[in-house]
């Protein structure tokens, strides 16, 4: 495996290693903890008095809701509270903006408990609180609900039709550029366009022109933790949260906003977060787990199963998506053109926006368009997954990419090299890009052993494909406390999904000159620490990492003037180099000088915040080496390896994670995961052994490489790396089943049927 | 509402004596009667081992266990498993190796390796991948895991005088 020191090579930087902390790989400092099962995730958490909530769930994909009848659950003995919808204030029309993009108040309502409709099977409507879990899942059980089922509408084309069921009434189509609402309820929510260049004539110029359609399944993050939520409603009013969470403001102020109560009111107390993805932003228990415990006087806990997770949480869109590519006769791309539609699931809100600046971010196309919509089906109401909408669309432009190289008689290496987006290009969307490391990436994938190698025998294929996220900065908060040893604890908002707490302490160790070792890092609750964004957009090490940059500069400057208060000479004799205060004949270590200024005077408390947009945006390249099964269709994977630029690897160890995990993801996207729907819109897959993510036996080692370009938009060069892994693989996959077995894979997952089947057609 | 049973276990070394209904799982008395908490529940359905505990030997998901079945057994839990001070070869491998993100999955993946390792000390990387495959982790794509089980399995050599594989 690579490590960060034979990366530097690839990406060309300098001998002596730059940093003292950064680049190294210390235990995380909530390993013990993780390790042991000392650490408290979000239903590990008794408070005091707790009881324990059940919600009932929606049988059908697509009803109006006529009666609600709670009286036999009220009656059980043991039951304390039964709430639905109506002890829920209203929010009117009201859009907030929620950390990931504006919301739709009335929407998230409803997705909390359903007020008139149900839009998916699964679909909250009534929740109870009760002794302990099976009196209150009995009494769910019990609650009687009079439906007007409706047909259900699943496939996001047959939803925009002009005579499809409508399932919001409040919903009319936005023209994104204009802001020009539609004048009659459609399942289309908005329409977006975004051109560049004289499309026509770059068809015109083209001597090679691949045009494909593709579709890709519905697919969960699948968090082995289910989402869990406790709350009491005090008797003073004030609501405290605990729950696991990628962002306790984002909670915060969505039950505040759903409740009707103000801000301050609430707090959120982060626990353990078992794995997110995207999908722990929105909330879907805590406002109701709230208003149970107001009505019974308790704290309560709401638990989903994994069937409640799959069901009604999450996914990422399926999608319908149409690439059409043009390419002169030296392989340079001359037009490209994109037709997206993303299920948003019940409620608007699918990433269709970034999927259509990401479908072609890879590449510096002259003349392009784009045209995307977000539509309205009867699944669940869609959530971010790990670079949302980028995997849908690349998996789309890089099949495309692989069929043109295919056509031009082009190793699709050096079509991506000769075309890749880099320094000044200008996406089709209108934004032109930063420094960027597509090319290094990609020549780090060339020049890889792997790349390289060998690879023979029937039924193999090597496939390669990039990818793109933007990564995001927002804002963020922490406060260092220097401690009489010398010791710092480090308190930060940004909840902790995978290290992130070791790779901000790095970052603070590393501007102070100090070892990571001699950092607490703290993730703590709403009330202990200034706002933070979610954890969420790769932006975590980036932003939290440069508000951590920024509490160890204040603590530079506090130790600067107050050492000069202590040596009685000028604060501009003094300054802070390497780890030291040095002043006239002195040089005394951070450890030293922190232990003398907790006997001389006040405390040291250094403050950081951030609010930087410039995280650089990050790319990914993926090569995979596949053999497909003749007879079943099955995929297996020999070999794998994923470069990705990240700027600068603060924690190696956990990039590699990063871009491991990701990729798996990805793996699982491409071959497997998907939900399967019945004509009533019931989901027949929703656990684990059939929906089906990867397991350990599925797969090989996943190699990586680590790329370096530092991003000239932080203080240690970080780019984002959690996102752009996913994106590749589904595409990748799919180039190596085509020189595998020389057939094309236009849908996800490429599941043995599917593959089979194309098998089967392509001998008939 | 059936009656309450009394159960009595050998929980990491020590006899427990604990009540509980006979729908219950012995997940959800380790969690919410005897405290411990180290084993998650992920799926109450033994799909993705997060609650895994070693019950006389053998590697089980306690949410597909009754807790009355656990009576006269010796059950370890993750909790049970390091020593006084310090850690086992097993849950340092996996802090080396940076094997754990979020680490939900992680006391079931070490307690499902400490029963696999127990009967197989010696294993090749196939033979971790598929013995494993009952234990599922979304955030690391498993590669860390793997070398940590391997890592820890070497260490465990080093300590003990025979590494020959048990004949079954």
């Amino acid at each position: 495996m690579a490590t960060i020191d034979e990366t530097k090579t690839d990406a060309g930087s300098g001998d002596a290693p730059k940093y003292k902390v950064i680049g190294t790989r210390p235990i995380r400092h909530d390993g013990a903890d993780k390790v042991t099962g000392r650490a408290l995730y979000g239903a590990d958490i008794k408070v005091k008095g707790m009881i324990y909530g059940a919600i009932h769930r929606s049988p059908h994909a697509h009803a109006v809701i006529k009666s609600i009848d709670i009286s036999k659950a009220e009656a059980l003995p043991g039951v304390r509270a039964v709430a639905t919808s109506a002890d829920m204030p209203e929010p009117g029309d009201k859009i907030a903006e929620l950390g990931e993009g504006a919301v739709n108040l009335n929407h998230l309502s409803s997705n909390n408990l359903a007020r008139t409709k149900v839009l998916y099977k699964g679909h909250p409507i009534a929740a109870v609180a009760a002794d302990n879990i099976h009196i209150a899942q009995e009494a769910a059980s019990l609650i009687e609900v009079e439906y007007e089922v409706l047909p259900p509408v699943m496939d996001v084309l047959k939803a925009m039709e002009d005579d499809a069921p409508v399932l919001n009434p409040d919903v009319h189509t936005e023209e994104a550029v204009s802001g020009e609402m539609g004048d009659k309820p459609s399942n289309i929510a908005k329409h977006l366009v975004y051109e560049k260049g004289d499309i026509a004539k770059g068809f015109a110029d083209a001597k090679y022109v691949v045009e494909k359609e593709f579709r890709t399944a519905t697919v969960h993050q699948g968090y082995i933790e289910p989402h869990v939520a406790t709350s009491l409603w005090n008797n003073d009013g004030q609501i405290t949260v605990w729950t696991s969470t990628q962002g306790t403001f984002s909670v915060r102020q969505q039950v505040a906003e759903l409740l009707d109560v103000p801000l301050a009111r609430v707090k959120v107390v982060p626990m353990e977060i078992g794995g997110g993805f995207g999908g722990k932003i929105s909330v879907y228990l805590a406002p109701v787990a709230a208003v149970l415990s107001r009505k019974s006087g308790a704290p309560v806990q709401l638990v989903m199963d994994r069937a409640d997770v799959l069901q009604a949480t999450g996914p990422t869109p399926g999608s319908y998506i149409k690439v059409k590519m043009g390419a002169d006769a030296d392989g340079r791309i001359t037009a490209a053109e994109a037709w997206l539609a993303y299920e948003a699931g019940g409620y608007p809100g699918s990433p269709i926006g970034a999927g259509c600046m990401c479908v072609f971010s890879c590449y510096d196309v002259p003349n392009g368009r784009v045209e995307g919509y977000d539509v309205c089906v009867n699944k669940p109401r869609t959530n971010a997954y790990r670079a949302p909408g980028a995997t849908n669309a690349a998996f789309a432009t890089e099949t495309v990419v692989d069929e043109l190289c295919e056509q031009i008689g082009m190793a699709p290496i050096d079509f991506r090299l000769l075309n890749a987006s880099k320094e000044g290009t200008r996406r089709i969307d209108g934004v032109t890009y930063p420094r960027i490391g597509l090319v290094e990436t990609l020549e780090a994938i060339k020049n890889s052993e792997h790349f390289n190698s060998a690879l023979e025998g029937d039924n193999k294929g090597r496939g390669i494909a990039c990818g793109f996220w933007f990564n995001a900065g927002l804002k963020s908060a922490v406060t260092a406390t220097v401690n009489s040893d010398g010791s710092v604890g480090l308190l930060e908002g940004s909840t902790d999904i995978g290290g992130s707490r070791t790779a901000i302490a790095m970052q603070f160790a590393e501007t102070l000159g100090i070892a990571a070792e001699d950092i607490k890092p703290a993730v703590v609750d709403t009330d202990s620490v200034g706002y933070t964004d979610v954890t969420g957009g790769s932006r975590v090490t980036y932003a939290t990492g440069w508000a951590a940059y920024e509490a160890g500069k204040d603590l530079q400057r506090q130790i600067v003037a107050r050492a000069a208060e202590l040596w009685e000479v000028d604060p501009s004799a003094v300054s802070y180099e390497d780890g030291c205060v040095v002043g006239p004949d002195k040089r005394v270590p951070f450890k030293e000088i922190a232990i003398e200024l907790s006997l001389t005077g006040e405390p040291l408390v250094g403050r950081g915040v951030s609010n930087h947009n410039e995280p650089g945006g990050a790319f990914g390249a993926h090569v995979v080496d596949v053999e497909v099964d003749p007879d079943t269709g099955k995929v297996d994977i020999l070999r794998y390896t994923a470069a990705q630029d990240c700027g600068t690897a603060i924690h190696p160890a956990y990039v590699e994670g990063q871009i491991q995990g990701g990729a798996v993801q990805g793996i699982g996207w491409g071959l497997n995961e998907e939900y399967w729907y019945d004509t009533e819109g019931s989901m027949r897959n929703a656990n684990f052994l059939d929906y089906r993510i990867p397991t350990c036996y599925d797969l090989p080692m996943i190699e990586t490489i680590i790329v370096e370009v530092p991003n000239p938009g932080h203080p240690f060069g970080v780019r984002g790396v959690g996102e752009v892994p996913i994106v590749p693989p589904p595409a990748a996959l799919g180039a190596a089943i085509h020189e595998a077995v020389d057939v094309r894979m236009y849908e996800l997952p490429m599941s043995p049927p599917r593959v089979l089947h194309e098998l089967l057609q392509k001998q008939s | 509402m059936a009656k309450k049973r009394i159960v009595t276990a050998t929980i990491n070394g020590r006899e427990e004596e604990f009540l509980c209904q006979p729908r219950q799982t012995l997940l959800e008395v380790l969690r919410n009667t005897l405290n411990l908490t180290g084993a998650k529940e992920g799926c109450s359905n033994g799909n993705c081992g997060a609650c895994s505990v070693v019950m006389d030997g053998k590697a089980v998901n306690t949410c597909m266990v009754l807790a009355v079945e656990a009576e006269g057994t010796e059950v370890e839990t993750i909790e049970g498993l390091a020593p006084g001070d310090g850690l086992d070869p097993l849950q340092e491998a996996f802090l080396e190796n940076a094997a754990l993100q979020c680490g939900i999955c992680t006391p079931g993946y070490i307690m499902s390796a400490k029963a696999f390792l127990d009967k197989n000390p010696n294993p090749t990387e196939e033979e971790i991948r598929f013995s494993m495959a009952g234990n599922l982790c979304r955030c690391t794509g498993y590669d860390k895991i793997v070398r940590a089980i391997q890592q820890a399995a070497e260490v465990r050599c080093g300590k003990t005088a025979s590494c020959e594989k048990e004949t079954v």
